[in-house]
């Protein structure tokens, strides 16, 4: 059970959640709402955005300044949000295919331009709500309703994605440590900057079903018995890597912020004695 | 601002935006649009509004919606393949009653089309180019001094009825250069959105006021906690399966426009008490045809000239009344037939309805007009 602060984040009028029992995504809300507590943030200065899917009807649940835009788009809507008052906190919550197929174009750019918003990828493999199809983060192999035969092509490596685009903090963990959630998330928030948080979830309805992870216990087993701490990591081959998890905060670099960025430019041409 | 400019119309339309209170836009580059992102990105920051240039025009109008929902009055502009990209969240927007205007300056299509060529071919995509059933407030200025006042029009109808504005300019009137005198613009004569005025515990954002059926909003940061959805929701904001929740906000949606219909709708007429023939046409066209009215007058031909200023709502009830009295309209348009279509519907047969298209990019001649109107009459 969630502690009254968490609670009061909550907008249990809108209960029950459409989320499939033992679904790891209230794993995620929880670590998110503990962050957000812990660093005393206010609802009415806090946003949230989302974009399709199950993952994105979370911000539906939680008593913010919330909004559940399109599929892919979240982080345009958010970057408008944040540039137009860059003094709100601003999350955006997103599945494995807002982040990496429909809305990569999105994301690579939020990326590059390091404006303050923290986004949290909530990665299980699979399009869930639509019955289970194949998505960029589908690992080859495994079997979905649009790769009836295995998919075949390589999957997303999110925290490179997002390295290599430019975010100042990125981060990886899964559900089976929910602790580890809470730290990365808090530490993307703090963050001044554009931050990712992937966690990985899963979905034991539509992938897990086919790919003998049937229950949610036998997910949490997986990332658990899977996880690798990045320290770890480092020491280890390429061929012991295959099919790990690594787990761990990959960038944490200061480089300059967008909305201050714009801001010193306003100042410059003489923009700030016009008001708000 | 200046007491005269010699502006372009996509000056003109950066210049009216500012001047209504925009203090916000996001775009993508697109011909023949572009100067309205140029000026804006050079103005904005020095009224300490925001600029953003968006990885895609999708982006574009999402980042829009954003700005607006975050408390700013908000501006995109765009051409006919960024407005096909941008009709999703166009409709976000109207489901979720977020005010942004919204520029399209036509050119050729369909797809790429004729980027630097003029066209009308979007006009009922304005209409209908998101899916899903909404109403529609959408201008058509056919001079640069039009394109001043309207921008301050659509960002009032925006405010006030909180939903997207869309202003259908083509390339002829973005790119003519004309000597604009810019109205005074006193606070009282523009409109800023309903703010709620009830505690945050007891804000429910989409109950409409009982005196204008329209909701109040709030800005985020505002100290009010709310949900946003494009999913179809209820007073709550919070998505419903519940027919009767869904058949409500449905209904109000399109309410609210037939219900203010008169307020917005606009057009201008000329020599219409006498009139046989009357010819209707919008944007730049309708210089064209107004040339061609007053050569046909000097001809002895009872001619007259009917402009909508508002494609959507069209003035639908105002033309009706006219069809009874002529006996020929014509409706010449820079596409293969769109608003005769609506032009049609309003005159229920009361009057012939004759359209003439053109889709070679050129603009119509005066002659070619005068030579339907010799015709019909």
């Amino acid at each position: 059970m969630p502690n009254q602060e968490v609670f009061n984040w909550l907008r249990t009028r809108f209960f029950p959640h459409i989320w499939c029992p033992g679904c790891g995504h209230g794993i995620i809300m929880h670590s998110l709402l503990r962050a957000l507590v812990d660093l005393k943030k206010k609802k009415t200065e806090t946003v949230i955005a989302s974009g399709i899917g199950c993952s994105s009807r979370m911000v539906g649940y939680i008593d913010a300044c919330t909004v559940h835009t399109t599929h892919g788009r979240s982080l345009a809507f958010a970057t408008g949000i944040k540039f137009a008052n860059p003094e709100l906190t601003v999350v955006d919550v997103m599945g494995d295919g807002d982040c990496t197929a429909i809305g990569g174009n999105h994301f690579i750019h939020a990326c590059r331009r390091n404006i303050d918003i923290t986004a949290i990828v909530m990665n299980n493999n699979i399009y869930g709500m639509t019955g289970g199809q194949v998505s960029p983060t589908t690992p080859v192999g495994s079997s979905a309703t649009t790769s009836p035969y295995g998919a075949i092509d390589p999957s997303f490596d999110i925290c490179k994605l997002a390295e290599g685009a430019g975010a100042s903090y990125v981060a990886r963990t899964t559900i089976a440590n929910p602790k580890q959630a809470e730290q990365f998330i808090k530490a993307g928030i703090n963050n001044k900057g554009f931050s990712v948080v992937e966690i990985l979830t899963h979905c034991h309805t539509q992938f897990g079903r086919k790919n003998k992870r049937r229950t949610p216990i036998d997910n949490v087993n997986f990332f658990k018995a899977n996880s690798v701490p990045l320290n770890k990591a480092q020491e280890m081959s390429s061929e012991e890597l295959a099919d790990k998890i690594v787990v761990g905060e990959f960038v944490k670099r200061e480089i300059p912020e967008y909305t201050a960025q714009y801001l010193s430019m306003v100042e410059r041409v003489g923009g700030l004695k016009n008001g708000k | 601002m200046p007491d005269v400019a010699f502006w372009q119309g996509n000056e003109a339309l950066a210049h009216g935006a500012l001047a209504a209170g925009c203090r916000f836009f996001a775009g993508y580059p697109i011909t023949p649009s572009t100067e309205i992102a140029e000026i804006m990105a050079e103005e904005l920051p020095k009224l300490n509004g925001s600029f953003i240039q968006m990885e895609d025009e999708i982006a574009g109008i999402a980042a829009t919606i954003g700005g607006s929902i975050a408390g700013k009055k908000a501006l995109t502009a765009t051409s006919g393949p960024g407005f096909s990209l941008k009709q999703e969240n166009l409709g976000l927007a109207y489901i979720a009653e977020i005010p942004i205007v919204v520029v399209d300056v036509m050119r050729g299509g369909p797809s790429t089309g004729l980027p630097t060529k003029t066209a009308q071919q979007d006009v009922m995509q304005a209409r209908w180019g998101t899916h899903g059933d909404h109403g529609t407030i959408c201008y058509a200025p056919s001079s640069v001094q039009e394109c001043y006042e309207i921008a301050i029009k659509a960002f009032n109808a925006a405010e006030r009825y909180r939903q997207p504005v869309l202003i259908m300019s083509d390339e002829i009137i973005g790119h003519m250069r004309e000597k604009v005198v810019p109205p005074t613009v006193k606070p009282e004569d523009l409109v800023e959105r309903k703010r709620p005025t009830d505690i945050p515990e007891k804000f429910v954002p989409y109950r409409p006021d009982p005196k204008d059926d329209l909701p109040c909003m709030a800005s985020f940061g505002d100290g009010y906690t709310w949900h946003i959805t494009g999913l179809t929701h209820n007073d709550w904001g919070f998505p419903t399966n519940n027919s009767d929740e869904i058949e409500k906000m449905m209904k109000r949606l399109m309410r609210k426009i037939d219900r203010f219909r008169d307020d917005i709708v606009e057009y201008e007429t000329v020599l219409t008490d006498d009139a046989d023939v009357l010819v209707l046409a919008y944007g730049s066209v309708a210089r064209t045809s107004l040339r061609a009215v007053h050569e046909a007058r000097t001809r002895g031909i009872k001619a007259g000239f009917f402009r909508p200023i508002t494609l959507w709502p069209f003035p639908d009830k105002e033309l009706e009344k006219l069809a009874r009295k002529v006996k020929t309209i014509i409706v010449p348009e820079l596409n293969c037939g769109q608003m005769v279509l609506e032009v049609e519907r309003a005159v229920h047969g009361k009057a012939k309805v004759v359209a003439q298209n053109l889709v070679n990019g050129e603009l119509f001649k005066p002659d070619d007009i005068l030579s339907v109107i010799e015709e019909v009459a």
